[in-house]
């Protein structure tokens, strides 16, 4: 058995590994281990990598991997829950490009050493460097969004889609061009160009509502990207784990679609979040929010029964998850049966509701989801809605017209009490009206989620 | 088309079925580090990385491949080990 079939079998080995990493993933008390197993299998890849011949300088990798290392350790331990959507995009980003500047690096030495492209992997090298770029600029278009350097609203008009088919045609045409005819350098060069620009365009429309979806999207992208590279390199280790990556990440999109009830088309091209509110926009003027202050809502929370926080991405920009469950216990220890409802879509990547939760360590029994609460939910005292809007507006179950129609939301109209904490009235991210904020039972307490919730749980240990 | 080709298609195609099987019915606490996790895995490039940094040719490709080196290990040591802080933090929470 020689060393190259020695490193074939690590690969498959650390393919095993990645799968049943990946399977354990998806299960709580398995979570942890395969997160490790998979690191295992990554390692063991490396390891194999380096034993390949056709390496001979060692100083830039140890150099490379170091800095890299580093980096990637910093920003690890040191990002908040808060920003966590942000630091997956940036992840997902260098994905990509490490990928695509693989598929480039190969176009360059096959283009240098005066042999012709073949037809094999020169698509090999067109897909891994388009998915790669799309990948990248549209990780840090979706980075910019979340991070608020980039409006979060969607910026959509026929010239940017215009120019999205435009950009899409043109690089096919060009890849086309450099396998089928000549592998030109200003060419490809061209191409990378036009991939960028589109991953920017790609992201460029969709709102900030819709994040958790393109954050999945481009998760799976970056999959492709790995598997695209594996094609170039002939290595079915990364044909593998990208595949792998590339199908969680569809099905986590899926899944993210459901819980708002639009087709993934809907979400890439239907600008939402351009301002443009429903048929109730102008209604606004007749009706009247109820205002509420630390004092009552204290009065109202302590001698309820049954409490139903409703967290949304207010909770995150506010960083208000620790207030929120000193509330929570404190309402627990006057005997007030309290539970977290996460809507599935509220805030901006998939699960980012559940992460903040468990920083502030609250107990997984005390979660729970909207198809739990909505049946009883007449019989719940107060809904506390902090710093969500579309996934609790009864617009999506009442107005058949209304954009977001259809959208499983958590039913705290319903609530015999409702509170909404939110800044203003201001419309949430799909541009609509929100009629749960002037239900007679709703009361609206104005202000930043965190102060808000300080402000409650000073006045609630004074009952 | 080659033979090479052809295996590798059929590798990709069952590995996406392999990705779609194992990963049914995921809880929504798991979302975020099943994504974060699995993104830590697409930093498999790093492989690629490797081999065009070793190859040690021409200067352009020196430093395409030390970026894409840089790049990738960031991803892989960033994503698995912020999957396993956030995980644990589930489980410590679920300890209590």
């Amino acid at each position: 058995m020689g060393l190259t079939t020695g490193i074939e079998l690590a690969y498959l080995v650390s393919a095993a590994l990645f799968i049943l990493g990946i399977k354990r993933l998806g299960h709580p008390d398995t979570a942890p281990g395969g997160n490790r197993l998979a690191a295992v299998g990554m390692l063991l890849a490396i390891a194999a990598t380096l034993l390949d011949r056709q390496i001979v300088e060692f100083g830039w990798i140890i150099i490379g991997i170091a800095i890299g290392a580093l980096i990637g350790l910093v920003m690890a331990r040191t990002v908040k829950m808060t920003a966590m959507p942000q630091m997956v995009a940036v992840f997902n980003g260098f994905g990509g490009a490490a990928s695509g500047l693989v598929a480039i690096g190969e176009f360059l030495r096959i283009q240098g050493s005066g042999v012709p492209l073949e037809a094999d992997s020169g698509v090999s090298i067109m897909a891994g460097t388009l998915i790669g770029a799309v990948t990248f600029s549209g990780s840090m278009v979706a980075y910019g969004k979340l991070e608020g350097i980039i409006t979060g609203n969607a910026i959509q008009n026929s010239f940017i889609r215009a120019v999205s088919i435009l950009l899409a045609v043109g690089s096919l045409g060009a890849a086309g061009y450099l396998v089928g005819l000549r592998p030109d350098l200003l060419v490809f060069f061209a191409l990378v160009a036009a991939a960028l620009v589109l991953g920017v365009l790609v992201v460029i429309p969709i709102g900030g509502a819709d994040m958790p979806v393109v954050i999945a999207l481009l998760n799976s992208y970056s999959g492709l990207a790995a598997s695209a590279a594996g094609f170039v390199l002939e290595n079915n280790s990364l044909i593998i784990s990208g595949a792998l990556v590339g199908a969680s990440g569809l099905i986590l999109t899926s899944i993210m679609c459901r819980a708002m009830n639009r087709s993934l088309a809907n979400v890439l091209f239907s600008a939402f979040g351009t301002g443009v509110a429903g048929p109730s926009a102008g209604a606004v003027g007749d009706r009247v929010a109820t205002p509420i202050e630390a004092e009552d809502t204290a009065m109202i929370l302590g001698y309820a029964s049954q409490v139903v926080f409703v967290p949304g991405y207010g909770l995150a920009v506010a960083q208000a998850q620790h207030k929120l469950r000193e509330l929570g216990d404190l309402l627990l220890a006057r005997g007030v049966q309290v539970r977290y409802c996460v809507h599935p879509v509220a805030g901006r990547m998939p699960g980012h509701m559940n992460v903040l939760l468990a920083e502030a360590n609250v107990p997984y029994s005390e979660l729970c989801e909207p198809e739990d609460v909505n049946p009883d939910m007449e019989n719940i005292d107060v809904a506390v809605v902090v710093g969500a809007n579309d996934v609790v507006n009864p617009l999506a179950r009442d107005d058949p017209s209304s954009p977001i129609a259809g959208m499983p939301i958590i039913e705290c109209d319903r609530a015999k009490t409702s509170i909404v904490i939110k800044r203003s009235l201001s419309p949430g991210y799909a541009g609509l009206d929100n009629p749960l904020f002037y239900k007679p039972s709703n009361r609206m307490f104005f202000g930043d989620a965190a102060e808000v919730l300080a402000k409650i749980v000073e006045e609630v240990k004074e009952l | 088309m080659t033979g090479t080709l052809l295996v590798g298609l059929y590798v990709f195609v069952l590995a996406m079925f392999v990705g779609f099987e194992i990963i049914t019915k995921v809880p929504p606490k798991l979302h975020t580090p099943l994504m974060s996790g699995s993104n830590a895995i697409s930093g498999i490039s790093i492989v690629g990385a490797l081999l065009v940094v070793g190859r040690g040719e021409s200067p352009l490709m020196h430093w395409i491949g030390v970026a894409a080196l840089i790049m990738a290990t960031i991803n892989v040591v960033g994503g698995f080990v912020v999957t396993d802080r956030m995980l644990r933090m589930f489980e410590s929470k679920d300890a209590n």
